[in-house]
């Protein structure tokens, strides 16, 4: 192996002929990292979070969380005041006392997540020290870790690739002579898991890890036997890391809809030599399911023109099983980032007809997408109502973030949700 | 640093936001990293405004921060006027901003912008939601004000008042506003000026032509009145018309600024809710213990509407906005309570477990903290969700808006009839008081609560009255309370206990138990 297949990016065959990226900068409408707290706190069931940060990061939080959660959430923020900012105070003394406060009431936290935000990290607060000394001192009960989810240096699930890269280096070391063993990496809803983690048993590969585990403390190892599967396309840091120590990664499709399911399912299949006939009798089964739910959706979507904003970067392989499935045509696929290496397969399936655009200038781009009228504009929430008043359709992005969409099992869900809008748009009379 | 869960109130900025979004044909700079653009959400989603917020976010990323993000700023500003144009421009800065110092103010005078450009200075480490509404509404009514302008003599014309405060994002604004113009109506009164809802930067320089001034909203609008009353001798009518007597105050300030006669609006027969209140059926209302939370206006309007128009009584008042603890403080004393004056919602949780009250009047956060103890609930001030932007008409100020609190404070309580009921037939399995009010659904079964799944580790199954567990209960008192009626168990509970240690008993038996009703009889 030499290094250029260890660093993402630099695994894609160079001769190939890359297809135009319209890159803008501008304003973003988009959320900050921090933003996936809101599912991770959840994922987690031992795992605080603590935003050291601004009223405005609390602020985000509660807003973005939609509606408050009833019972306290496991996050919280760590409002700095002018005092903090003042030096009249050391905020490394009042982090200690804010995070002493904290663990005194909720003794079932086992981990819990220092995240740095766009204040945080301008007055260069120095939160992987505070971790390492608090986690000293409340260690073994509490492991105390660090990552940044500020908006000046990651947008929306960039939060949860810097979590989970976080995550990396607690990972217990799978010894060198261990059996190969697989690793589903990325957040995933437990439902979703599970049907995975079933599939793969009835497969006949038994060792397989969940990055991140339900139980922050359960880790999973990991170790150059290890081959990983992304079930997300947005963890370059994450993979990163885990290349750090050694794990490969399993190029494929992102499991959504019959095929990209099929396609991520195969690569693990083929990684770990089981056999193609037996792959198929446990496969086909979920992959017809799949195709029949799909099938309801079609007569709405198919032929269908669809726009993108960026918001997640699920949108490259949304816009593939989109286009491969339900035959929609995509007419620009905007991303936040655009990782190559880790899109390589969906890019090659998205025709060459759509405009792949990756960072914004959000005025221009909506004047792309008055131009371009397409029947369905997936955006976030802040654009979604102005352009329904506009008279286009609109998908929340952030309902693809929120709701089960991976697998064979939700596939027909997943279609459903870009269905549903063009339904009701017929439906109402008024 | 403060630990917070949940914010009663938002960065100043986004109060600027409400002020801009409010406005028509003026723009917000805001000189922002990626991710704060989640505000504009606040307007289109639980407002459902269909409108983009009139802001430009400078979107600086952290390679910027070595660089010049001064220029980005600048080119943001640039693109904003040329796009938009706008009649005026406000700057400023959101938290992240204030922290590298770019000046905006004195970058957007270097620009020859062809508008005002609008500096605002809101410390975002110090100041909060309300006041940089407050702030930004005085500083746009200040710079683009024209001093210049005389009022005609009043002779031979109508009396003209300026409405001053709503904004986007009020609790009910967009109705009470109809309200007060109805009255002003009633009294030929002409609107010379809303502000900020509805105003362009060229209607706010007329400001002057008013004879006097209305404040709305203190929180938003007294800054800027406080101004007006300075610079144009314009007086300000201070009383907010939330509630019946409270509407009556308000029509005769007016009236008399107006020299206009006051009856041609206090005759409005649609003001039901002194009957609706009168009628022998709300007789059950008498003496129900509410606790009021929520920004001071209009916790103190709630405060005394409970006691003079309703019957209650107030067992808790208090308000997150600092800026009004005064008024808070006034009215507590008015109803014999400790005034709560935090903007810490755990306080806030404590503080109604503690006085264990029979209706929350309060805020989104005391909705929930009042769903998890089991307590009905109704929202009288922001922050507010989505539900709490109805499609119908649905004030707060003005006749109108005392009948629709009749019916919101009202409808969660349970109903006469069968609070009786419930206290004669306590044991019919179907008929029970753990089933809550018959006529809805607004509290869940406390079974369901108890027994569904939950991962949080702090959801009180039961309303937090400190329980002496070590009971002093005997088994048939423990039974004995059990019978009455969940709503008011908990002070069944809290008053016999105290009346116990009061009255030096080891042990609370059934005697006790009717003691402690005798003692604490109304």
């Amino acid at each position: 192996m030499n290094v250029a297949t260890t660093l993402p990016g630099c695994d894609a065959p160079i001769a190939k002929e890359q297809r135009p990226v319209l890159r803008e900068r501008g304003q973003r409408e988009v959320f900050c990292g921090l933003t996936g707290i809101v599912w991770l706190h959840r994922k987690m069931q031992d795992a605080f979070f603590l935003v050291v940060g601004s009223r405005t990061c609390a602020h985000l939080l509660q807003s973005a969380a939609g509606v408050m959660i009833f019972a306290e959430p496991r996050f919280a923020t760590a409002i700095m005041e002018e005092r903090d900012l003042a030096g009249m105070l050391d905020t490394q003394d009042e982090l200690d006392r804010v995070v002493d406060r904290l663990l005194s009431r909720r003794p079932d936290i086992k981990s819990l997540f220092l995240v740095g935000s766009c204040p945080s990290e301008v007055i260069k607060l120095d939160l992987a020290k505070a971790a390492q000394r608090l986690g000293a001192k409340h260690m073994p009960n509490v492991r105390i870790l660090n990552y940044s989810g500020s908006g000046i240096e990651t947008t929306f699930t960039q939060g949860e690739d810097a979590c989970l890269a976080a995550l990396v280096p607690e990972m217990p070391a799978l010894a060198a002579d261990a059996p190969q063993e697989l690793l589903i990496v990325g957040a995933l809803p437990d439902i979703v898991e599970d049907q995975f983690l079933r599939i793969f048993k009835q497969l006949g590969i038994d060792r397989v890890g969940c990055l991140p585990a339900r139980n922050a403390r359960d880790l999973p190892s990991v170790g150059a036997n290890t081959r990983y599967l992304l079930a997300q396309p947005f963890l370059a840091d994450t993979a990163m890391a885990l290349e750090g120590r050694g794990a490969q990664r399993l190029d494929a499709l992102f499991p959504f809809g019959a095929e990209g399911t099929t396609g991520w399912l195969k690569a693990a299949a083929d990684a770990f030599g089981i056999d193609p006939d037996h792959f198929e009798r446990v496969v086909a089964p979920g992959r017809e399911r799949a195709k029949r739910a799909i099938a309801h959706s079609k007569g709405k979507l198919e032929g269908k023109r669809i726009t993108f904003l960026p918001d997640s970067q699920l949108e490259v392989p949304l816009a593939r099983f989109l286009a491969t499935e339900l035959d929609m045509t995509p007419v620009e696929v905007g991303t936040p980032y655009l990782h190559r290496a880790h899109c390589a397969q969906e890019l090659d399936l998205i025709p060459p007809s759509a405009r792949i655009s990756e960072g914004q200038d959000v005025e221009r781009q909506l004047d792309r997408v008055r131009e371009d009228k397409p029947d369905l504009t997936v955006c976030g929430l802040g654009l979604a109502n102005p352009l329904e008043s506009e008279g286009l359709s609109t998908k929340w992005a952030i309902e693809l973030v929120f709701s089960p969409i991976h697998g064979f099992d939700q596939a027909g869900d997943l279609a459903e949700l870009f269905a549903r809008p063009l339904r009701r748009r017929d439906v109402l009379e008024v | 640093m403060q630990l917070s869960v949940w914010t009663y109130e938002g960065p100043p900025h986004v109060g600027a936001m409400r002020v801009a979004t409010a406005m028509e044909k003026l723009h917000y700079v805001l000189h922002a990293p990626q991710g704060d653009t989640y505000a504009d959400l606040l307007f289109t989603m639980i407002e459902r405004r269909g409108k983009r917020p009139p802001v430009t976010y400078t979107t600086f990323e952290a390679r910027d921060l070595g660089k010049d993000t001064a220029q980005l700023f600048q080119d943001a500003a640039t693109q904003a006027v040329e796009r938009f144009k706008p009649q005026a421009i406000i700057v400023g800065a959101s938290c992240t901003a204030e922290l590298i110092q770019d000046d905006p103010t004195g970058l957007s005078e270097a620009m020859d912008l062809p508008c005002p450009a609008i500096p605002l200075e809101l410390p975002s480490y110090q100041r909060k939601e309300n006041w940089g509404a407050a702030e930004t509404f005085y500083q746009i009514v200040r710079n683009l004000a024209d001093k210049t302008v005389t009022r005609e003599p009043r002779e031979g014309r109508k009396a003209r008042a300026n409405i001053l405060g709503p904004t986007a994002l009020g609790f009910r604004h967009r109705d009470d506003l109809v309200e007060i113009r109805k009255i002003l109506d009633a009294l030929g009164v002409e609107v010379n000026l809303v502000a900020p809802l509805g105003a362009t930067p060229a209607d706010i320089t007329r400001i002057g032509e008013a004879d006097f001034n209305i404040s709305m909203y203190p929180e938003i609008a007294d800054e800027a009145a406080r101004w007006l009353e300075r610079t144009f001798k314009q007086p300000t009518v201070r009383s907010v018309p939330i509630g019946v007597r409270a509407t009556r105050a308000f029509i005769t300030d007016v009236a008399e600024l107006a020299s206009a006669d006051p009856t041609l609006a206090l005759g409005d027969n649609s003001s039901r809710m002194p009957w609706w209140s009168r009628s022998v059926d709300s007789t059950y209302l008498t003496g129900k213990r509410v606790f009021i939370f929520g920004d001071a206006t209009h916790a103190v309007a709630a405060a005394r509407i409970a006691k003079h128009e309703l019957g209650f009584e107030v067992c808790g008042l208090g308000c997150y906005n600092r800026e009004f603890a005064r008024e808070i403080r006034a009215e507590a004393k008015e109803h014999g309570v400790e005034p709560l004056i935090t903007d810490d919602h755990m306080e806030v949780e404590d503080a109604i477990a503690a006085a264990a009250p029979e209706l929350v009047l309060g805020t989104q956060m005391e909705r929930h903290i009042a769903k998890r103890l089991g307590m009905p609930c109704a929202v009288i001030s922001s922050p507010v969700h989505v539900q709490d932007f109805p499609a119908r008409h649905s004030p707060q100020m003005g006749f109108e808006g005392a009948n629709v609190i009749f019916d919101t404070w009202v409808h969660p309580l349970v109903m006469g009839l069968e609070e009786h009921l419930l206290t004669m037939f306590r044991e019919d399995f179907e008929f029970s008081d753990e089933n809550g009010p018959s006529h809805h659904a607004a509290h869940a079964p406390k079974t369901t609560l108890a027994n569904a799944p939950t991962i949080d580790a702090e959801v009180p199954e039961e309303p937090v009255i400190p329980i002496n567990d070590g009971s002093i209960w005997t088994a048939e008192a423990e039974r004995e309370l059990k019978k009455i009626p969940f709503f008011v168990r908990g002070k069944a509970r809290r008053n016999t206990e105290a009346f116990a240690v009061d009255q030096g008993l080891n042990e609370i038996g059934l005697e006790t138990l009717y003691d402690a009703k005798a003692h604490y009889a109304k």
